[in-house]
């Protein structure tokens, strides 16, 4: 029967050409919107997430608070297992570590005293390790302006706002002026391999990035890091994954630390008791634990008000602790935003998009008005007339939507990779201190793989439904009036 | 740090003092004090962070209140790393850079090393007399020993402690305990000594405890003399800005 529906079809073209070309083109257009506006918008958060947050981003309890001091005296420790431990429970993420600082570059005449000097944010990020895609979401290779990418531990990219400034060539060399972890005061040689610009306003106008090894020597922060950045492997940030991962790891992992902290500080604490020696192992985990639980429950920990010098400072206050993307300043309040944005424009495309098919399917069905009543005079039933009136428009349907499902998908897949630049307009935003995207790019998600089905089958297929209704209205007499006319 | 360790020392060159000293006496005799000919230390500072512990040795060169030099020994990290003051500039030279920086400024208040102490803390030398006027507060006995306790207040402004308050023992002469205030009568700074011996003739402490009431959870910073010499030649050549590369 479908054979038989497909030959009709293909043969009389009046029937099928145009309504597939019309699917097509519609379902071709919802797929790449819906992706391009997906893409933009994780274009937007992709700047915000590669330069602050990260899609998640973990950092102590204590660096979280202050966080805007860039207090890398609160930084996270032994960063090599946390690394190897969040790559082996959550390998849909990539993690890597981060150093954010900020001093004083003083650049240097040929006697070696100062030439120049201002202030620099300076970002410590991982160029250098095997498999790092951090040159890759930095569009580093896109926004060196001249010279070269960092290639040793003491290379520096300096942006071409600051180099200007202070009058830096690619080539020259500078001395960062900070502080380390421990905040004594250092100083620290970097060659300027070259310099960028990310083409975002002012957001790089004092920014130099140097590699993590770098960054790590300068500050004297072996094994440490501001922060861990976690990114999904596609890039696209799915709010309600990073939401539970963060919620997961806060629960579990963190919370696990905490506890690790806080009785190996118990453990520290009761070991200067007399005869703590002399008790059996188990009876010192009894009591660590029985300590530890003593000062949670009765809320000592970091309770100065309440407990004055009784008050127990924290440990758990250096474990590390999950951020997702939405967590940052307002971030949550933009992804909610552009979620609820996304939702209205989508949903109203697609109506838009489903009237117009609906319609379409319609006006097929009406037009067929004759052959209708010529197959029920011929003996036909209603029922297999209206069945098979159906059936075409699922092949039509299915047809188009296919054709325009692939369309689509290839048009998003090319602005995903390429993008569309808007590089002259995001710099005449250059007083904008949002870090803005330049190039938009589409996104491919799951989603648009069976998105098209909706107007492109469901509304033809409703459309012929309603205009074959009118088949079961018509009368056998009023039938053959109309045939001898 | 040197200030307030000159401060501490000038109590030591005082002979024992009665009752009836007037405190313009006492501030004079602390600045005679302060303005030793010159003066060679080791020292060890252990700064007790939030999360560690660190220990960086120094030698200093000390020449009146207008001439220091110091040498870190270690960690190996800060081995090498030299400063120089001459009056009111400060220097500092890292052999990792071959760089000299001159301090000023903002990174004045930087902490020395991590510790509680900042530059400003090593660049206010001039004589108290000049700088607070003082008066005594009263008596009080700690663990046993009489002390004056004195105010002292900025004549001028831009001082890093326009208010501090000095317990004083009245045998050592020596401020055991201080507070160190802002403008604003904010807490920002505690100092105290231990560990009294007598040296060339002076009571001289060997441990000073330094802690920055502003930073949370301060553990203080220990400075603890090893050894020290008082009224040696210093060739000048130690105090030349080229000495810092050498």
């Amino acid at each position: 029967m479908i054979k038989f529906l497909t030959k009709g079809l293909l043969r009389d073209r009046s029937r099928s050409l145009f309504p597939v070309l019309v699917i097509t083109l519609t379902v071709a257009l919802v797929v790449f919107a819906i992706g391009f506006m997906r893409g933009t918008m994780n274009s937007l958060f992709l700047d915000t997430a590669v330069i602050l947050t990260g899609h998640e981003k973990i950092v102590t309890r204590a660096y979280n608070e202050e966080s805007q001091l860039m207090p890398n005296d609160l930084a996270l420790l032994d960063v090599g297992q946390l690394i190897h431990d969040l790559n082996q429970n959550y390998p849909d993420f990539f993690w890597s570590p981060r150093i954010t600082f900020a001093g004083l570059l003083d650049v240097p005449d040929e006697d070696r005293e100062t030439r120049s000097q201002g202030p620099v944010i300076a970002f410590g990020i991982d160029f250098l390790s095997d498999g790092s895609r951090q040159v890759e979401i930095w569009e580093l290779e896109r926004s060196i302006v001249s010279g070269n990418l960092p290639e040793n531990r003491d290379d520096a990219l300096i942006s071409s706002k600051l180099a200007d400034q202070l009058n830096i060539k690619a080539g020259e060399s500078v001395t960062f002026i900070g502080s380390t972890m421990d905040n004594a005061f250092t100083t620290c040689n970097f060659n300027v391999s070259g310099t960028f610009n990310l083409r975002k306003g002012q957001t790089d106008k004092q920014m130099m990035l140097v590699d993590l090894s770098g960054a790590r020597f300068a500050l004297d922060m072996d094994d440490a890091a501001s922060a861990i950045f976690g990114f999904t492997h596609s890039l696209y940030y799915d709010d309600e994954v990073a939401v539970a991962l963060r919620t997961d790891y806060n629960n579990t992992k963190s919370g696990s630390i905490v506890q690790r902290l806080r009785n190996e500080q118990s453990e520290e604490t009761l070991s200067y008791m007399n005869g703590w020696n002399r008790i059996s192992k188990k009876e010192q985990e009894s009591l660590t634990k029985q300590r530890t639980n003593g000062l949670n429950d009765n809320k000592m920990y970091n309770n100065a008000e309440e407990w004055g010098e009784l008050s127990v400072e924290d440990p758990g206050i250096f474990s590390p602790f999950m951020l997702a993307l939405r967590d940052g300043n307002q971030m949550g309040t933009m992804v909610d935003i552009s979620g609820a944005m996304l939702a209205i424009m989508g949903g109203i495309f697609l109506v838009v998009v489903m009237v117009v098919l609906w319609n379409m399917g319609l006006m097929n069905g009406l037009r067929r008005y004759g052959e209708v009543g010529l197959r029920l005079a011929m003996g036909e039933s209603k029922g297999q007339v209206y069945r098979s009136m159906i059936s075409e428009a699922v092949i039509i349907g299915l047809t188009g939507t296919v054709i325009g499902t692939g369309i689509g998908l290839a048009l998003t897949y090319y602005v995903q990779e390429n993008g569309i630049d808007y590089t002259k307009g995001i710099e005449a935003l250059s007083n904008s201190s949002m870090v803005m995207p330049n190039i938009f790019y589409a996104q491919v998600t799951p989603d648009l793989f069976y998105i098209g089905f909706i107007p492109g089958v469901l509304a033809t297929v409703l459309g012929t439904m309603l205009a074959g209704l009118a088949i079961y209205k018509r009368e056998m007499a009023q039938l053959f009036k109309e045939l001898e006319t | 740090m040197i200030k307030i360790l000159i401060f501490i020392l000038s109590f030591t060159f005082l002979p024992g003092q009665s009752d009836d000293m007037s405190v313009q006496d006492i501030i004079k005799a602390m600045d005679d004090n302060l303005n030793a000919k010159s003066r060679i230390l080791t020292s060890k500072m252990v700064v007790h962070g939030r999360r560690s512990t660190r220990t960086i040795e120094s030698k200093n060169w000390v020449v009146g209140t207008d001439q220091a030099f110091t040498e870190y020994l270690s960690p190996p990290r800060e081995a090498g790393t030299k400063m120089l003051k001459l009056g009111d500039k400060l220097w500092t030279y890292s052999p990792q850079t071959d760089r000299v920086i001159q301090i000023s400024g903002h990174m004045l208040r930087q902490s020395v090393m991590g510790s509680d102490m900042s530059y400003n803390d090593m660049m206010e030398d001039r004589p108290l007399l000049e700088l607070y006027d003082a008066k005594l507060e009263g008596s009080e006995e700690i663990n046993g020993r009489d002390h004056w306790i004195m105010l002292l207040e900025a004549k001028e402004k831009g001082l890093s402690y326009p208010k501090r308050r000095a317990w004083v023992d009245k045998k050592y002469l020596l401020p055991m305990k201080e507070e160190l205030y802002a403008k604003s009568g904010k807490l920002l700074k505690t100092a105290s000594m231990d560990g009294i011996k007598k040296v060339q003739g002076r009571w001289f402490p060997t441990r000073f405890i330094f802690k920055d009431e502003l930073k949370r959870n301060s553990k203080g910073t220990e400075w603890i003399i090893g050894e020290i010499q008082f009224d040696t030649d210093i060739p000048p050549s130690r105090f030349e800005k080229g000495r810092l590369r050498k």
